[in-house]
């Protein structure tokens, strides 16, 4: 059974028709060739396929496509204008926070979305006051972005490269 | 995966309407469980039935002081809310405590009661299970039992056995807040006490909940509780994050200026089918004075009947002294909390 949908990814409009079975993911990999979010464990268990689904960071292979027709996607190749990085890219460079490379589009969009959520106050289970202010210390920054798996293991530089962010964002 | 239809009807009514007309429907909301079960093959539904945007998605103050949260709420935003954090603190707690944060920006406050074990033998169709295929026999008893029940499952006969455990952070909450859950049928609406919603597996494991087939959640509510504002969820698992629970509790404590408990509500996730009121608990702690010894006979009180499942690949025997010690580290905590505020508020 099929489905038209459209889709607004990282700022360019696509209309497509897909098997309702299609996930974001699929949609936007197989369908539209933006290969920037990654298919790792296609369970919600590993994060690699973080994108900004309508500003929120969201998984991709846990969405159905047909539920999400009319929706701004925005991937980790499309945070910036094209030829400029942005911060947390800039950041991940600057800090050596990968090693592969293949969790990083997802662990670079959880970490733009996750810094929204901080700037809106939002507590995480590691903040000791619920109600107080949320300081991006390293314990906060590794819970808020466990839901994204790094094999190699990068996690010490990741945390530092989005610390680097974190501490210029409003607290 | 098996191909479906994708319905999304005008509103909650009709999507009850179709959900009930056609045994081969489900409802779809943030699909974080769903989505995944398609994947495994574990669902195999012929037609989803989106319901995103026809359930609420606003927090609202009622006039007898509740707060009703809409079944689309998201976990996220239910955990960020002032009043939640304020008036139900073990609430924010247990949403925080669940998942990771992209998860926690889809889930839904309807959809996370309904989600279901993550028995590994539940998500594993080469394996007998109970539940997922009545009458095949129970995979954990001998097998790798690790996040499996302490309390109310059935161990035998072996075509019902069951000791999976309900896996939400959110709903153990909950149930120590003595929530109400708002469902629409298509005879209308009925509220089911949250403590009611979810079933242990008595003879039939297939079964998580009350709800009939196509009667969907449309709101839960909180009652005005002054206790619920010295709640607290402490959750224990296997890695400091993202990770199910291996056992968790939710708890408020009222604890008088002699240090009498005058009451009390405590709930344990990861023990049971279904989030476990720990009655036994209550009726321990009320009227005692708030002690060790007190917290001690609380805790054995809830565990007398208890029955780990002994597996010869790892059983749950381990959870019996984890519950105790989980427990008592949270009343110890909010006796603790109780007296810093009772001290602060102190005119003197």
């Amino acid at each position: 059974m099929h489905a038209d949908l459209s889709l607004t990814v990282d700022g360019h409009h696509h209309t497509l028709t897909v098997d309702t079975r299609t996930t974001v993911l699929d949609a936007l990999r197989e369908h539209l060739a933006v290969t920037s979010p990654k298919k790792g464990c296609d369970h919600g268990q590993c994060g690699a396929c973080t994108v900004l689904l309508d500003g929120r960071r969201t998984l991709s292979c846990l969405s159905l496509a047909v539920a999400h027709d009319g929706a701004e996607v925005t991937t980790a190749d499309g945070l910036a204008p094209e030829g400029e990085l942005h911060p947390v890219a800039q950041a991940f460079l600057d800090h050596d926070a990968f090693q592969c490379g293949y969790c990083t589009p997802g662990q670079i969009c959880s970490a733009v979305g996750m810094l929204d959520e901080a700037a809106a106050g939002h507590p995480s289970v590691v903040t000791d006051d619920l109600a107080g202010p949320v300081t991006l210390d390293r314990a906060e920054i590794a819970e808020r972005l466990s839901g994204n798996l790094c094999r190699c293991g990068a996690y010490a530089h990741i945390v530092d490269a989005v610390a680097e962010v974190g501490s210029e964002v409003a607290r | 995966m098996r191909p479906f239809a994708y319905e999304r009807p005008d509103d909650a009514a009709g999507a009850v309407a179709t959900v009930t007309a056609d045994p081969d429907a489900v409802f779809l909301a943030g699909g974080t469980n769903l989505v995944d079960h398609l994947r495994l093959g574990l669902a195999t539904p012929g037609t989803l039935v989106d319901v995103t945007g026809l359930t609420s998605t606003e927090i609202t103050d009622l006039p007898d002081g509740s707060l009703r949260v809409g079944a689309g709420v998201r976990n996220a935003d239910l955990a960020a809310d002032e009043r939640v954090r304020t008036r139900y603190p073990a609430l924010a707690q247990a949403l925080l405590a669940g998942a990771s944060g992209q998860l926690r920006n889809m889930a839904t406050t309807g959809g996370n009661l309904l989600q279901r074990t993550r028995c590994v033998y539940f998500q594993d169709l080469t394996t007998p299970c109970n539940k997922r295929a009545p009458g095949s026999g129970c995979s954990a008893l001998d097998g790798w039992a690790r996040h499996h029940a302490v309390l109310g499952a059935t161990h035998e006969p072996a075509g019902v056995a069951c000791v999976a455990t309900h896996p939400s952070d959110m709903a153990v909450a909950l149930v120590a807040l003595d929530a109400q859950v708002r469902v629409l049928g298509t005879d209308g609406e009925r509220t089911v006490p949250i403590g009611d919603l979810h079933r242990l597996p008595g003879d039939d494991p297939s079964r998580d909940t009350v709800l009939a087939h196509g009667e969907l959640i449309t709101a839960v509510d909180l009652p005005p509780s002054p206790i619920a504002a010295h709640s607290t969820y402490r959750k224990v698992r296997d890695r400091a994050s993202y990770a199910f629970a291996l056992v968790s509790v939710a708890a408020a404590l009222d604890v008088a200026d002699d240090g009498t408990i005058r009451d009390a509500r405590v709930a344990l996730g990861g023990v049971a089918h279904r989030p476990w009121r720990a009655t036994a608990t209550e009726q321990s702690l009320v009227g005692a004075p708030a002690t060790e010894d007190t917290f001690r006979a609380a805790a054995r009180a809830e565990l007398v009947d208890a029955r780990p499942v002994e597996s010869p690949r790892g059983g749950t025997a381990f959870k019996l002294p984890l519950v105790t010690a989980t427990l008592l580290a949270t009343l110890r905590d909010l006796t603790a909390r109780t007296a810093a505020t009772t001290t602060r508020e102190d005119p003197a």
